[in-house]
C-alpha cells in the first residue's frame, strides 16, 4: 500500500519531515497530493523509493537527492534536480529556469518545454553520466558551463511554436559532455568553440537507448521522435578560452 | 486565514503577483492576498504591499494621494502644501486594523485633490499639465517634508504597504474590503536598504504602480538620468527608478509601450545587427537615445497603470515570472504556485522570454478616465522640452 | 675661454658594461643613436659616455648577451626635499644654453592620481556577479549629439522611427587613439595605429600633421585633426575621415600650440606639412581665427558646410580652471563630441614648465563638465572623451563611470610599441623608431610590429573591461557610463569626494 499524504495542509518542511518519517519506517512507495509551491521536497533523500506527485512542486525539486524516483503530474518550478546525484524525475508537464544545475549522476525527463539555464555545469565520471531529456524547447545558456553528460534537446512538445528551438548562447562553456538536438540550430546561436556534428554509430546506440526509456515514461512513439535528423554539439578543444591570458 | 503553519524565515528573494480582468469588473482582495502569501518564502518580513486600480468609484476624477507621515506636524507640512497648491475634495484616515505584529506604524492619510492652477491658465489646461502638475507636487513633497511621502498619486487606485508580512499588512490595510479590476502585490527581502515603510513595494508615480523583483545595478545612471527630467529618488530604493523611468518613456515622451520596455531591457547587438535594416535602425536609436535608462541586472517587474497590467523580465531571465490566463482573468507571478493556488485550473500557462513584454490592456472604454500606450502617443518634440519646471503657477500673481 | 657646461658635469645614467658577458660584437654602438658607445679601434674596446646617455635602454634591450646595465647614475648630490637633482640640473642646463627647458611625454611631477584613489564594486549575492567569456557582455558605444527623445510611427502594422537619427560614429569599445601627430611618431606608428583600429571597431586621429596619402584607405576609422598651424588642411584631407576635430589645446601644454623640432622635419614631413626642411613646426597658440567662443561656432559651422554635413566636429581642449563652462560653451557651439586632455596628457615635445605645472587632472576635469553639462540639460547633446593619463583599463572603467562617453589612449599605445619614456621625443633620435623620421631608424618597428602590439594591447584591455563590468552585475557598458555608485573614494578629502560625486569607501 503506499504511503499517501496530502500536502496542502502542510509547510515544505513538515512534508520533507514526514517523507522521511515514512521512508525510515521502510516505505518504498509514496503519492503526495496537493502540492502547490512546496520547496526542497525530497531534498538530500539517499533511498531507493519511487514517489508520485500531483500539483506544483515549487523551488528545488529533489536537490541533492540520491535514488528516488519522482513522477510528477504537473509542471515543476525552478531549480528541479539542483545538483542531484542519483535517481530520476519524470515531469508530466514544464519546467522552470536552471533546472539539472551542477547535476551529477540519475535522469531528469520533461515531457514539454523548459526555461532558461537548464543544465548548467552538469558532470561525469566513467559510467556515472547524468541525463536531461527535453521534450520540447529551451531558453537561453541550454548547458552552460557543461563539463560531461547528456542532454537531449527534442523541440517537439511545445505551446511556443514562434521560438527557435533553443536559445541563444547554447552550450556556452562548453567543455565537457554532449548536447543532442533534434533538427536545425543557427550556429550564431552556439557558444564560444562548439560547432554541430552529424552523428555517428556510437552516438546513435546511445541516444536509441536514452530516448526508448523516455519515449515509454510518457508514451510517446520511439520511431516518430527518430523521424528527424539529430545534431551532435561538442566542444572541439577543452580549453576555449586558454589563450586569453597574459602570464 | 490563508497562512501555512508556520513561519520559518528562509533565504530567498522577493515575490511578485498581479492579476488583471481585461473587462474591469472588479475583484475582491482576498485573491490577490492568497496568490502573495504563497510566496511566503520570498520575503523576510521586511516590506510588503499591495496595489488596487478602481478602488475610488466614488472620486473617480480626483487624484487620490496617499500620504505616509511619521507624525502630525509632518502631516500638516503636507496638508498645508495641498492647501496651497489642490482643491481637495476630499479627505479621511486610511482604514487600518490593529494587528499585534505591526509597532510604530506612521500615520495615513488618503487626499482626493485636483492641482490650482492660476484661473487663467485653467482655461488651457490638459491631462499632460495636470499630470505633470501633480508629479511635480509629489516630488516637492517627498523632498521637501521631512517624515512625509507621498506613495501614490494616481486615479482611482491607490498602493498599501509597509513593513510586515504580506498577510499582516493586508489585515492592517483591511485589503480584503476592497475591490479592484487590477491587482498587484509584493513580498518583500530587501536586499541592500534597511525595511522601511516607505521602502517597501508597490512604488508609484501618477497612476503607474511597480512590483519588482531583482536588483538594478545600473540604478546610479537612471538616477542621475532622470535628475535631468525633474524626478527625484527619494525612497532609498533601486526600485523606484522604474516607475519613473516608465513615466518619462511612456507618458511623456510617448514611446509605445512595447517600445518602452524595449529601451528598459533592449535586445543584444548581436541580435539587433541580424535584423531588418528599419527594425535594426529602430532598436539601435532606442539603444543610443535611452542608453541611461537601460535596467542592468536581474529584475522580473509587473506594472500597472488605469488601462492594463505588464509584465517583464531582464534580458537573460534572472528572475522568475510566470503567466497565465482564464477567461477573463490573466495572472502573473514570481511562481506558478501562486497563480494555481487561486486558478487552480488555468486555460493557458506560459513563461514569457527574456526581455519581451507581457502586455494585458483592458478592453475599450471599460473603466473611466482609461488610458491605452500601446499605441503611442507621437508629439512634436523639440529639443529640451519636456522639461519640468519645478515652479508652481502662483494662485494670484502678487 | 669657453664657459664650463654645468649640465655635462654630473650624467643622469650610469652605463656598466659586465665585461664577462660582452662578446664586443659592437651591436650597442650602431643601436645607439645618441652616440654613446662608441668602439676604440686603437685599444679595441668599447667605451661609454654616460652624459650622452638618456635612459632609453635600446643597447641594453638589444644586447645579445645582456651584458648592458643601464642605472641611474649613483653620484649622488646631499639630499635636500626642496632643490632636488632634477631642480639643480635644471638651473644648470638653463644657465648653460638659456632657453625653455624642453620635454616630452606627460606631467611627471608626483601630484596625486585620482584614479589610484578610486576602487569598483562588484557583486555579492545580492546581484549577481556576470561572466563575460559565456554570457553576453557589451561594450559597443556611440559617439555624436543624441536626441532627447524618438518619434516614432507605425506603418504596416510595424513601428519605425520618423525621424532619423543624426550621424553617429558606432565604436566596438570605448577606447580610442589620441592625436598624435606624423612628424611626432613616425608613419610606420600611425599605419600600426590605423589597422589597429580599423580591426577593432575604433578610431585613431592623425594629430596635427597631416595625413600620409598611404593612410586614406583607412578612412573610416579615422579622425582628422584641424590644429591652430592647419598643416596639410585640404578638402580631401577634411573628407578623408568619419570626424573632424578641432584642436584648442593640449593637456600637456595648455596654452601654446603644437611643436615639432626642426630636427625631425624630415622630407616626408615637409612634403606632408608644406614646410621647409628643418624647420621648426610652431604651430599658433590659438586658431587666429578663434578669439572668443562665438568664433568657435564660426569654425565649427565652417568645416560642417566644408564637408557638406556628413562629418563629425569634435572640439579638443585641455583640462584647466574654468574646464566645466569652457565645455558648456562648446557643446552650445554645436561641436558633437568634446575632447579633455588632462593635466598628464602626453606630447612630443613640452616646456617643462607647461608639461608639469599646467592644467588640471583628467578626473576632476570631467566629473566636473559632466556634472554642469548635466545641470544644463544639454549633456546629451554631445559625447564626452576623456584623454591623459590612462595607464590601463581599470583607470578605462573608472572614466566612464565619471561620465566620460570613451577615452583617448596616447603614451600607452606608444609604450606598446616599445618605448621606454625617456622623455627624449623632442631630439628626434628615438632609437625605438617611434618618435623620429630619420629614415633608419624608423626601419627597426616596422608597421607590422606596431599594429601586432596596440592591437594586442586594446584586446587585452577590452577583456579586462569586460570582466570588471561584469564582476559590477553591468552587461552592457550604457549602465556604466556616469554611475558614480560604482565608485568609492579611498583616501580622498570631502572636497575632492564633492567634486568626483564619489562616496567614501565604507558609506
Amino acid at each position: 500500500m503506499p504511503f499517501e499524504l496530502n500536502a496542502s495542509i502542510y509547510h515544505y518542511s513538515q512534508v520533507n519531515n514526514l517523507i522521511r518519517e515514512a521512508i525510515a519506517k521502510g516505505e518504498k512507495e509514496l503519492i503526495l497530493t496537493g502540492v502547490n509551491g512546496h520547496r526542497y521536497l525530497f531534498a538530500g533523500v539517499s533511498a531507493e523509493v519511487r514517489a508520485k506527485i500531483y500539483g506544483t512542486p515549487g523551488l528545488d525539486l529533489g536537490c541533492f537527492m540520491r535514488g528516488p524516483r519522482l513522477e510528477v503530474f504537473g509542471n515543476v518550478q525552478d531549480g528541479a534536480g539542483n545538483t542531484m546525484d542519483e535517481g530520476k524525475i519524470v515531469v508530466h508537464g514544464m519546467g522552470g529556469d536552471v533546472i539539472g544545475y551542477a547535476m551529477r549522476g540519475g535522469k531528469i525527463h520533461i515531457y514539454g518545454d523548459v526555461g532558461y539555464r537548464v543544465g548548467i555545469h552538469m558532470k561525469s565520471y566513467q559510467d556515472k553520466v547524468p541525463v536531461i531529456i527535453i521534450g520540447g524547447k529551451a531558453g537561453d545558456f541550454l548547458g552552460e558551463y557543461m563539463a560531461g553528460g547528456v542532454i537531449i534537446l527534442l523541440g517537439m512538445n511545445t505551446i511556443y511554436p514562434e521560438r527557435p528551438i533553443a536559445g541563444i548562447y547554447l552550450g556556452t562553456g562548453m567543455h565537457g559532455g554532449k548536447i543532442y538536438v533534434r533538427g536545425k540550430v543557427k550556429e550564431s546561436y552556439l557558444g564560444l568553440g562548439l560547432k554541430p556534428y552529424p552523428l555517428d554509430a556510437d552516438d546513435e546506440k546511445e541516444l536509441e537507448r536514452l530516448l526508448k526509456e523516455y519515449c515509454d515514461d510518457f508514451q510517446m512513439d520511439l520511431s516518430e521522435v527518430l523521424k528527424e535528423d539529430f545534431l551532435k554539439i561538442i566542444p572541439y578543444t577543452h580549453r576555449p578560452y586558454g589563450k586569453i591570458y597574459a602570464y | 486565514m490563508w497562512l501555512l503553519n508556520e513561519k520559518i524565515k528562509e533565504m530567498s528573494g522577493c515575490g511578485i503577483a498581479g492579476i488583471i480582468n481585461v473587462k474591469g469588473e472588479l475583484v475582491p482582495g482576498d485573491l490577490i492576498i492568497k496568490s502573495i502569501c504563497c510566496q511566503y518564502e520570498r520575503g523576510n518580513g521586511l516590506g510588503a504591499g499591495f496595489a488596487a486600480y478602481g478602488i475610488y468609484p466614488e472620486h473617480k476624477d480626483y487624484y487620490a494621494l496617499h500620504v505616509m507621515a511619521q507624525d502630525k506636524s509632518a502631516l500638516e507640512k503636507v496638508e498645508e502644501i495641498l492647501a496651497h497648491k489642490t482643491f481637495v475634495n476630499y479627505k479621511e484616515p486610511i482604514p487600518t486594523k490593529k494587528v499585534k505584529t505591526i509597532k510604530n506604524a506612521p500615520l495615513f492619510i488618503r487626499y482626493f485633490v485636483k492641482p490650482k492652477f492660476d484661473e487663467g491658465y485653467q482655461m488651457v489646461c490638459g491631462e499632460d499639465e495636470e499630470d505633470n502638475y501633480i508629479v511635480s507636487l509629489v516630488m516637492d513633497i517627498n523632498e521637501k517634508v521631512e517624515g512625509a511621502y507621498v506613495i501614490s498619486s494616481g486615479k482611482n487606485m491607490g498602493v498599501f504597504k509597509g513593513v510586515g508580512f504580506p498577510d499582516e499588512i493586508a489585515e492592517f490595510f483591511r485589503i480584503d474590503e476592497y475591490k479592484a479590476f487590477i491587482w498587484t502585490a509584493h513580498n518583500r527581502f530587501p536586499t541592500n536598504t534597511p525595511g522601511w515603510w516607505g521602502g517597501a513595494h508597490p512604488f508609484t508615480i501618477l497612476d503607474w504602480s511597480i512590483v519588482h523583483n531583482g536588483e538594478i545595478s545600473s540604478y546610479g545612471t537612471n538616477k542621475r538620468y532622470l535628475e535631468l527630467f525633474g524626478y527625484k529618488c527619494t525612497l532609498l530604493t533601486d526600485t523606484e527608478v522604474v516607475a519613473y523611468l516608465l513615466d518619462l518613456l511612456i507618458r511623456r515622451h510617448g514611446l509605445p509601450l512595447q517600445l518602452a520596455c524595449k529601451a528598459l531591457a533592449p535586445p543584444f547587438w548581436m541580435e539587433i545587427d541580424e535584423m531588418e535594416e528599419e527594425e535594426r535602425e529602430l532598436y539601435t536609436a532606442i539603444r543610443v537615445v535611452y542608453g541611461s535608462a537601460v535596467l542592468n541586472g536581474p529584475f522580473a517587474i509587473l506594472f500597472a497603470y488605469n488601462g492594463g497590467l505588464v509584465g517583464l523580465n531582464d534580458r537573460v531571465k534572472l528572475r522568475p515570472l510566470v503567466c497565465a490566463k482564464k477567461g477573463d482573468f490573466y495572472y502573473m507571478a514570481s511562481e506558478e504556485a501562486a497563480i494555481r493556488t487561486i486558478c487552480p485550473d488555468p486555460e493557458k500557462v506560459w513563461a514569457p522570454k527574456a526581455g519581451e513584454p507581457v502586455i494585458v490592456e483592458l478592453e475599450k472604454g471599460v473603466i473611466p478616465n482609461q488610458r491605452s500606450y500601446i499605441e503611442g502617443r507621437p508629439k512634436e518634440v523639440e529639443e529640451d522640452a519636456l522639461r519640468i519646471k519645478c515652479q508652481y503657477i502662483p494662485l494670484q500673481s502678487s | 675661454m669657453a664657459s664650463p657646461q654645468f649640465s655635462s658635469f654630473y650624467p643622469d645614467f650610469l652605463v656598466q658594461r659586465i665585461w664577462e658577458r660582452c662578446i664586443k660584437c659592437k651591436r650597442c654602438v650602431k643601436e645607439c643613436s645618441y652616440g654613446v658607445h662608441v668602439w676604440d679601434e686603437k685599444k679595441k674596446t668599447l667605451l661609454a659616455n654616460d652624459s650622452k646617455c638618456v635612459g632609453c635602454h635600446r643597447c641594453e634591450a638589444m644586447c645579445p648577451t645582456k651584458a648592458l646595465v643601464i642605472s641611474r647614475h649613483p653620484s649622488d648630490f646631499r639630499e635636500h626635499a626642496l632643490w632636488t637633482p632634477w631642480h639643480i640640473k635644471n638651473i644648470y642646463k638653463q644657465a648653460d644654453q638659456g632657453g625653455v627647458l624642453l620635454t616630452s611625454t606627460g606631467c611627471a611631477q608626483p601630484y596625486k592620481n585620482y584614479f589610484d584613489h578610486l576602487v569598483l564594486d562588484a557583486c555579492q549575492v545580492t546581484n549577481p556577479p556576470i561572466d563575460p567569456l559565456r554570457e553576453p557582455m557589451e561594450l559597443r558605444t556611440f559617439i555624436g549629439p543624441k536626441p532627447e527623445s524618438l518619434e516614432i510611427e507605425r506603418v504596416n502594422g510595424k513601428f519605425r522611427l520618423k525621424k532619423k537619427l543624426p550621424p553617429l560614429i558606432q565604436l566596438e569599445v570605448p577606447i580610442m587613439f589620441a592625436a598624435m601627430s606624423y612628424g611626432a611618431i613616425s608613419l610606420h606608428v600611425h599605419q600600426g595605429l590605423a589597422r589597429a583600429a580599423r580591426d577593432l571597431g575604433t578610431l585613431y586621429n592623425t594629430g596635427e600633421g597631416g595625413l600620409h596619402a598611404s593612410l586614406y584607405e583607412y578612412g573610416s576609422n579615422t579622425i582628422v585633426q584641424c590644429a591652430s598651424g592647419r598643416f596639410g588642411l585640404h578638402v580631401d584631407y577634411l573628407n578623408a575621415g568619419v570626424a573632424i576635430e578641432i584642436k584648442i589645446g593640449q593637456g600637456a601644454k595648455p596654452g601654446i600650440g603644437g611643436h615639432l623640432p626642426g630636427e625631425k622635419v624630415t622630407e616626408e614631413i615637409s612634403k606632408t606639412r608644406m614646410i621647409p626642411v628643418g624647420s621648426d613646426a610652431l604651430s599658433p597658440a590659438p586658431h587666429h581665427d578663434i578669439y572668443s567662443i562665438e568664433d568657435l561656432r564660426g569654425l565649427i559651422f565652417a568645416l560642417k558646410e566644408a564637408t557638406e554635413y556628413k562629418k563629425l566636429v569634435f572640439v579638443k581642449i585641455s583640462a584647466v580652471h574654468n574646464v566645466a563652462a569652457i565645455a558648456s560653451g562648446i557643446v552650445r557651439a554645436g561641436a558633437d563630441a568634446v575632447v579633455i586632455d588632462g593635466l598628464k596628457g602626453g606630447t612630443g615635445a613640452a616646456p617643462v614648465m607647461f608639461r608639469d605645472y599646467i592644467g588640471i587632472p583628467i578626473e576632476l576635469a570631467i566629473s566636473a563638465v559632466d556634472k554642469r553639462l548635466r545641470e544644463e540639460g544639454i549633456r546629451h547633446r554631445a559625447s564626452i572623451i576623456a584623454s591623459g593619463g590612462i595607464r590601463n583599463s581599470a583607470d578605462v572603467v573608472k572614466a566612464i563611470a565619471l561620465g566620460a562617453d570613451a577615452v583617448y589612449i596616447g603614451t600607452a599605445a606608444l609604450i606598446a610599441v616599445g618605448c621606454t619614456m625617456c622623455q627624449r621625443c623632442y631630439t628626434g633620435k628615438c632609437p625605438w623608431g617611434i618618435a623620429t623620421n630619420n629614415p633608419e631608424l624608423i626601419k627597426r618597428l616596422p608597421p607590422d610590429v606596431a599594429y601586432e602590439k596596440i592591437y594586442n594591447l586594446v584586446k587585452g584591455w577590452a577583456l579586462e573591461i569586460k570582466e570588471m563590468l561584469g564582476a559590477m552585475g553591468i552587461n552592457s557598458i550604457e549602465s556604466l557610463k556616469g554611475n558614480r555608485d560604482k565608485l568609492r573614494a579611498v583616501g580622498l578629502t570631502e572636497k575632492e569626494m564633492e567634486i568626483l560625486e564619489a562616496k567614501h569607501a565604507g558609506e
